[in-house]
């Protein structure tokens, strides 16, 4: 079994419009994984029937009983967070603050404070439109933890293409560098960059690629919006040749891409379009390269 | 007055419209503009001018003294974070983890685990001629975000605490702990859309992390012209004003390309960028007074 992670650096680049119209070209045979969980778009073009929902508990919040509150303060004195406040009176805990380290309530001489367990989001499993697995999630309001919701995405993603015998799990990642970034590399085969010839695509190519090389991982990059301005295009060729990533391929600047999914449509279902033929092409080339060490 | 430009959605014009909205502003009145998308800081490519600042962003995290450990095993017991391992005879810290309570070092019974600080980041201040612009940037390889953007905004409010200075914040996309880190001290939030599916969809879970923090919203329309009418009438039903379309032009595409400024050429978006000041201003006035 093959991981491949899609990721970007910077946003917008057209990461999951790529990664669905892969996720449609490998139809039934792949397990998809969208662990951009808190901008998760995908499933507005795989159609997926949110057959499985599980709530995803992670991280924990300070609760103080006022019953039991002796008023000492040391727990405000301990929080390095300054979530811990006297509001009138009271020692209040303000919940966006809070870390959940629990170091309050450890040393509070009344017990009077509880760490009380956080929903992180709500992780699903379904079927999509192409009759293929998909694990996708949503990431709760003001949840700390996304990386490990990715971890429980990514893996849940893993388990169903073990159990069921299928051969690749596409990851849609996050933007950035962080720790939903990190956590949707750990365990990746192949890493698809998905860039456009912008000074910001270059700049945020670079970064992603440093943390890239860090985990090692082979790499090709699809330049998107490829002639919107062919001299920095050529920049991002350069760079790739210079860094041992595969080149894998052009798409043009195309409003077709928004006009399929304002029909919920990926691109490569849209009627006739060139853009489309590419991106077959570039599936084929890298499921083959990726395969052949399997068989 | 501080107004956070966010979206949910990456790469919907967020900078684009952070660094047109500083260098117009900046021609009238005083202004200054940060970059806390510290993972991907895109601002500066946009900007010319010399550091006036710079300086390493640190969070502090345990160190293990081996000769003053008793290996009773607290340290790990107290880490909410899985940042420590307490084996027999080893202690391991993994400073990726830690989230910097403190509470292993001052609840270790022999002083084992002082707090030492690690590099995890870099702020910049640069004179871009007519306003000041700051930057946290993130480490290659670290996973924190939060920290840099903290120490970024705490930078901000010593050197910037006139009120008659706007400050605006290039934020994060997305919806998680480095977005509301990143609006919390903000007066006022732009969201920053496009009318797709994907932009409407990751607009609505904008608009409720900033909801949750209590902050008045306004939407910007980038690539007005693209998709359908959904963000508008998401926006209508919400109470939440559309303050401005940017057009859908590829001669703007091309200008953001090569790292250009888009409303010293292309007029359209200067007269938006003009609706958006006069309604900073608005808000301001109301706040204020």
């Amino acid at each position: 079994m093959k991981e491949i992670v899609v990721i970007s650096g910077k946003g917008g680049t057209g990461k999951t419009s790529v990664t669905a119209s892969f996720a449609v070209l490998g139809g039934g045979d792949i397990v998809t994984a969208d662990c951009d969980v808190d901008a998760a778009d995908m499933h507005m073009l795989m159609d997926p029937d949110f057959a499985v929902s599980e709530e995803f508990m992670s991280g924990e919040l300070a609760v103080i009983d006022h019953s039991l509150c002796s008023q000492c303060g040391k727990c405000a004195r301990v929080c390095r967070f300054d979530a811990i406040d006297l509001v009138n009176g009271r020692f209040r805990i303000d919940p966006v603050s809070c870390e959940g380290c629990g170091y309050c309530a450890r040393i509070c001489p009344e017990k009077a404070i509880s760490m009380q367990e956080q929903k992180a989001g709500d992780v699903y499993i379904s079927t999509t439109k192409t009759d293929a697995p998909m694990v996708h999630a949503k990431l709760g309001t003001n949840a700390e933890n996304s990386g490990r919701l990715v971890a429980k995405v990514k893996n849940e993603a893993k388990r169903i293409a073990l159990e069921t015998g299928r051969n690749i799990v596409l990851v849609d990642g996050s933007p950035g560098i962080g720790c939903p970034v990190v956590s949707s590399l750990s365990g990746a085969d192949y890493i698809i960059f998905v860039t456009e010839p912008t000074v910001s695509g270059l700049h945020d190519l670079k970064r992603v690629n440093e943390l890239r090389k860090i985990f090692d991982i082979p790499a090709g990059c699809i330049i998107n919006k490829s002639d919107l301005n062919s001299e920095m295009a050529k920049q991002i060729t350069d760079y790739l040749d210079q860094e041992g990533i595969q080149f894998i391929g052009n798409i043009p600047y195309d409003e077709s891409f928004t006009k399929a999914m304002t029909n919920r449509q990926t691109i490569v279902e849209y009627d006739g379009s060139e853009t489309g033929r590419s991106l077959s092409e570039y599936w084929k080339t890298i499921t083959e390269q990726l395969m052949q060490g399997e068989k | 007055m501080k107004v956070a430009i966010a979206s949910g959605k990456g790469g919907t014009g967020k900078t684009t419209l952070a660094v047109n909205l500083a260098a117009y502003m900046s021609e009238s009145e005083r202004v200054v503009l940060a970059d806390l998308d510290v993972e991907e800081p895109n601002s500066s490519l946009f900007l010319k001018g010399e550091v006036v600042h710079k300086e390493a962003i640190y969070t502090n995290v345990p160190r293990w003294e081996k000769d003053a450990c008793s290996n009773c095993g607290l340290c790990q017991k107290v880490c909410n974070f899985h940042a420590i391992l307490a084996l027999p005879a080893e202690v391991m810290v993994f400073p990726e983890l830690c989230h910097g309570c403190y509470a292993c070092s001052e609840l270790c019974p022999k002083d084992a685990l002082p707090m030492v600080a690690r590099k995890t980041g870099e702020l910049r201040q640069l004179n871009v001629g007519s306003f000041q612009f700051v930057e946290g940037r993130l480490d290659v390889g670290q996973e924190q975000a939060v920290p840099v953007i903290n120490r970024t905004l705490e930078y901000l409010n010593d050197e910037f605490p006139e009120l008659d200075t706007t400050v605006i914040l290039d934020a994060p996309p997305g919806t998680a702990c480095p977005v509301v880190a990143a609006t919390r001290e903000a007066d006022f939030v732009i969201l920053v859309t496009e009318p797709t599916p994907f932009g409407l969809y990751d607009l609505t879970l904008a608009v409720d992390l900033v909801r949750d923090l209590s902050k008045e919203i306004a939407v910007v329309v980038n690539r007005f012209g693209i998709g359908n009418d959904d963000v508008f009438a998401f926006c209508e039903e919400s109470s939440i004003p559309v303050i401005a379309r940017i057009p859908n032009d590829r001669k703007i595409a091309e200008l953001y390309s090569r790292g250009e400024l888009v409303y010293r050429k292309v007029p359209e978006v200067k007269r938006e960028l003009e609706k958006i000041r006069t309604l900073i201003h608005e808000y301001s006035r109301r706040t204020v007074f």
